[in-house]
């Protein structure tokens, strides 16, 4: 076993894993952030989207001492300090970008990356950044429509499907 | 997967000092080789990150023009960072995989693993580039050896690939859209000398120059210079995804495709 220090959700946290231990796993098993899902465990599905250092990684595909010293985001740091939901997180409720919700984790990481780097995207651009994150339920529409909402634009004329 | 010692250092000397192990392996972005050893395809006793080396990161443009990355440079980084010294090459890396893969994938590792249907093969292969190790420089003519093999010895790294920028220069994505690899991609590049095509996706010994179009298009840089050409099936790649009659034929269009971009 090794220790592994790093920072998630503004947090100092440190454990012992093994060299195998994958970030997933030391999220949700060490500090029982269980937020983060692990959907296919091939680095497919992205429901494991977390960032590292600002970047949307998938934790399912990243050993956790390769993340020794880094600061980490989860779902779990994503509201609003008074524990409301953060804006993108609203938007996916107020545009029922979710159903079952399994894949929302790492749809809302996914999103909350795109619109770091890209603050205004056109609904092309979102479709293509999602591109990593698979959704079952929804066919996307609804997904899509929310982090458009999101960003701050009209989402009046896209119709509900 | 089954459990290894995990090393990061923080030269290149350190690493190479690792990788003497016995079944030690070098781990670039891993992401080809976490899920390898997730299904226990692979089981190195010490896995050797390359992702703590600073002097392997980063795009530069050396003196003479061509564009040096670095052998831990992220797809990402590429995507960004070499869009104005090479947009081809770095339009390349935006298409590998998706946004969360791009920034943990690496160049050094995508050419050492040399998967017969990734884009970075033919990227390098089409453009002439030199595989800088830690011990010798090689053509990327020579390091392509066959599906999943390469000219590196056990325990050389890739610790800079320098790309001699062409006048012009296309890679043409056929997208297999669950694995998000190419189902065919071209890699076509024109230097003043000539043109290079590489395929990849296609040839069951992985990434190949055809050969035959260069030549055509060497005579006539236009896409009804391949108008007579075919490419033989019978060494093709044969999935649930395509046949070989399938990929061959893919492989003119995208030829096409690339040489109509570049005009």
């Amino acid at each position: 076993m090794t220790q592994v220090s790093m920072t998630v959700n503004g947090k100092s946290v440190s454990g012992d894993v093994e060299g195998r231990t994958l970030l997933s796993s030391f999220l949700r098993d060490n500090l029982h952030l269980t937020g983060t899902h692990v959907g296919c465990d091939t680095a497919q599905c992205g429901a494991c989207v977390v960032h590292v250092n600002g970047e949307a990684v998938k934790s399912c595909n990243m050993l956790a001492l390769e993340a020794d010293g880094a600061d980490v985001g989860t779902i779990e740091g994503q509201a609003n300090d008074d524990g409301s939901l953060n804006v993108i997180q609203q938007a996916f409720q107020d545009h029922h970008g979710l159903q079952c919700g399994f894949c929302t984790p790492g749809m809302v990481m996914s999103a909350a990356a795109l619109l770091k780097e890209n603050p205004r995207p056109t609904e092309a651009e979102i479709r293509k950044y999602l591109e990593g994150n698979l959704c079952r339920c929804t066919g996307y529409h609804n997904i899509v429509k929310a982090i458009m909402a999101a960003s701050g634009q009209d989402v009046s004329s896209i119709a509900a499907e | 997967m089954y459990n290894f010692e995990f090393e990061k250092p923080s030269t290149i000397a350190d690493a190479v000092a690792a990788l003497g192990d016995e079944d030690a392996q070098a781990l670039g972005g891993g992401q080809t080789l976490i899920p390898t050893l997730k299904q226990r395809l692979a089981a190195p006793s010490v896995l050797v990150s390359l992702s703590g080396i600073a002097e392997m990161k980063g795009v530069c443009v050396d003196d003479d023009g061509s564009v040096s990355i670095g052998g831990a440079t992220t797809h990402a980084t590429v995507a960004n960072e070499a869009a104005s010294s090479y947009p081809a090459l770095a339009a390349l890396a935006g298409q590998i995989g998706d946004p969360a893969v791009r920034n943990r994938g690496t160049i050094g590792g995508s050419i050492a693993n040399n998967d017969p249907a990734a884009c970075y093969p033919a990227g390098a292969l089409g453009s002439g580039a030199t595989i800088i190790t830690n011990t010798r420089q090689i053509a990327a003519d020579d390091f392509f050896d066959g599906m999943f093999s390469t000219a590196l010895d056990e325990g050389e790294i890739i610790t800079t690939v320098r790309f001699p920028v062409p006048q012009a220069a296309s890679y043409q994505k056929f997208l297999q859209p669950a694995s998000r690899f190419a189902l065919v991609g071209v890699y076509l590049a024109r230097f003043a000398d000539g043109v290079r095509v590489a395929v990849t996706g296609a040839g069951e010994d992985g990434v190949f120059r055809w050969t035959e179009a260069e030549e055509a298009l060497n005579k006539e840089f236009r896409a009804d210079a391949l108008m007579d050409l075919r490419i033989n099936p019978a060494n093709m790649i044969a999935d649930l995804h395509g046949s070989k009659e399938y990929r061959a034929h893919l492989v003119g269009v995208m030829t096409k495709r690339a040489v109509e971009a570049c005009l």
